[in-house]
């Protein structure tokens, strides 16, 4: 037994928080389990991809990578701009179908058009950008022996940093800020939220928007480090849903931390098992947490 | 009787044989959804497992391969039943007694595993090339096809049949009525001395028969399975059939699983005679962004469907709504 699980793990897990982060704010205020939040992950990505490109393209100089990483500030820069797209996207998608839904009191059918809207979704980025083998990093990285037989790439660094200071961001955005209290207002109780005179509909955009973002830079670091594929998002979906259960559905440290449990679990299974089992170790966790302690660890009680 | 009219009639035989199955499905997922408001996102799952449980048992030994007992073909389907009511109620009892969202999550979990213990355990299912030579029940008619195929449908129109009249009476029975009770308002329901989880527990385990009776059917008649047949399209396709047949009517639920399937042979064929070999793989997604259009369509624009629910509290009193 090698300790490299500890690093896939985390690597892996700090995506799954990133992705889970958009899962329990969506569940906790617009309270419906979105199965098209996947699909962010892959359309962020794929955006990313575009925008790099046409920067790319546009540069007078030719982009070179940053130090020892494998991508140059033109993928940074193309990151930001996707994550805002994506969150665009996000809230686009709430206009044309989740939100007539919401004004006819049918909730619990979002849940089955999230569902059809996540398979159209892919099947629409497998339109558009079909087949080809697509990589944001322009090198191959060597990985460095950091101890303990553990190894790991510049990249991977970077994005574990980058996935940690993103989710505390949003969660001191959260607790401390005035639209974050109505976000929490929201969750709480709506109408008692709209009474008192908080504007339900433009926290229900922030929600879209900061799901959005999150996932398409969730998307980024699976593009980095793994493998861009229109399915991408939707393989990592189950783990996200284990993630924000565990978590606690509405905490946004809880999705970070069962985002990293999951990943942990998962990379524990990859080494034990093997690798196609993966997504079996997310829905074993699943399960534990459904038996154990619905609530999660830090939800409240129903 | 010209070969060309022939030719037809076994096309469109099979056809309706494989679309009443999905059909059965379709009306399993009624029960659920419709009747109890049980969520099921892992239909393709709950179908795959009553697939493979037949194909184990009804075919003849395969070295490397467990099963192979060459049971009866009836067997193998009630096998099937059992299996995917049993998988049903331990999930159920799992995450029955949760937020309804979370049935629909362990679901789709269910679906996910189902999809890969089919892929991945060659000693169990095949691996990714599936299971072969399952029998047929009509082998001895396969060399004229219209024979084959009318043959098949008749005895698929059988058991759509009498699971339908067993439905009917059912939804139409004192346990019916309690569904629909739990489904409109769980608390009257408890305060009736209902136990509104045990219900729920039972519809969506005899759903989840159905769905591997589906599966069943569906392996017998076509004589092969892969894991491929399984994927989270198969779930998407059936909840699209109950959407627009409409939710809460067998009827609907026969009729959507006719209609869907046609929309999806069609253009399956247009796609085919339209796209070049190597863009097939794209026209194959543009059927599943048109299907899900049509979904979220009917959804927000037709919610109850084409055959909406008939609302009445008992066949006994006048029709309430």
């Amino acid at each position: 037994m090698t300790l490299q699980f500890l690093a896939d793990g985390l690597i892996a897990g700090a995506t799954i928080g990133l992705g889970a982060v958009g899962v329990t704010l969506t569940y906790s205020i617009l309270r419906f389990a979105n199965f098209a939040h996947g699909e962010f992950i892959s359309l962020g990505c794929y955006l990313t991809l575009l925008v790099a490109g046409a920067i790319g393209a546009a540069a007078v100089s030719s982009v070179d990578a940053i130090g020892s990483l494998s991508f140059g500030w033109n993928v940074i820069a193309a990151a930001l701009a996707a994550m805002s797209l994506t969150g665009l996207a996000a809230w686009g998608l709430d206009a044309v179908l989740f939100r007539p839904l919401r004004n006819r009191g049918a909730s619990i059918t979002a849940v089955i058009a999230s569902f059809g809207a996540s398979l159209a979704l892919r099947a629409a980025i497998e339109v558009l950008f079909s087949g080809r083998q697509v990589s944001l990093s322009q090198d191959l990285q060597i990985a460095m022996p950091i101890g303990a037989g553990v190894r790991v790439t510049a990249d991977q660094i970077a994005l574990i940093g980058v996935a940690a200071v993103a989710v505390g961001v949003t969660h001191l955005g959260l607790t401390r800020t005035r639209l974050g209290r109505s976000m929490r207002a929201v969750s709480e109780n709506p109408t008692l939220a709209r009474v008192v005179g908080v504007d339900v509909a433009g926290v229900i955009r922030l929600t879209w928007i900061i799901g959005g973002a999150l996932a398409c830079a969730a998307g980024v670091m699976l593009g980095l480090v793994v493998q861009i594929r229109p399915s991408m998002g939707a393989e990592l979906l189950l783990s996200l849903f284990a993630a924000a259960i565990l978590g606690g559905i509405g905490s946004v440290p809880g999705a970070l931390l069962g985002g990293l449990i999951v990943g942990l679990a998962e990379a524990l299974g990859v080494q034990w098992i093997g690798a196609e089992w993966r997504a079996a170790m997310a829905f074993l966790v699943l399960i534990a947490v459904l038996l154990v302690r619905p609530r999660g660890l830090f939800g409240r009680t129903a | 009787m010209s070969p060309h009219f022939m030719g037809y009639v076994a096309y469109g035989g099979l056809f309706l044989a494989l679309a009443l199955i999905s059909g059965v499905a379709c009306l399993g997922l009624n029960l659920q959804w419709g009747q109890t408001g049980v969520f099921n996102v892992g239909v393709a799952g709950f179908v795959g497992l009553g697939a493979y449980t037949s194909a184990l048992v009804t075919t003849l030994p395969v070295a490397g391969r467990l099963g192979g007992w060459g049971w009866p073909v009836a067997a193998g389907w009630l096998a099937a039943m059992g299996v995917a009511a049993a998988a049903c109620a331990l999930v159920g009892a799992a995450s029955l007694r949760l937020r309804a969202d979370y049935l629909a999550i362990t679901t789709f979990g269910v679906a996910v595993t189902v999809l890969l213990i089919a892929r991945n355990t060659q000693w169990l299912t095949g691996g990714p090339l599936g299971i072969s030579f399952i029998p047929r029940p009509f082998e001895v008619l396969a060399p004229h096809p219209a024979s084959f195929a009318l043959a098949t449908l008749g005895l698929v129109g059988a058991v759509v049949a009498a699971v339908f009249v067993a439905l009917q009476r059912l939804v139409q029975s004192p346990w019916g009525r309690v569904l629909r009770a739990i489904r409109e308002d769980e608390r009257a329901a408890c305060a009736l001395g209902k136990n509104a989880a045990r219900y729920r527990l039972q519809a969506f385990a005899i759903g989840g028969a159905l769905m591997g009776l589906a599966g069943a059917m569906q392996a017998h008649v076509i004589g092969f399975i892969a894991p491929d047949n399984f994927e989270a399209s198969l779930t998407f396709q059936i909840w699209t059939m109950l959407i627009i047949g409409g939710s809460g009517n067998n009827v609907g639920a026969l009729v959507g699983a006719v209609l869907v399937s046609a929309i999806w042979s069609v253009t399956g064929l247009a796609t085919g005679m339209w796209f070049a070999p190597e863009d097939q793989a794209r026209a194959a997604a543009l059927r599943i962004v048109a299907i899900g259009v049509l979904l979220a369509a009917t959804i927000v624009l037709r919610p109850r469907g084409l055959c909406g629910e008939r609302l009445a509290v008992s066949r006994h009193v006048g029709r309430a709504g």
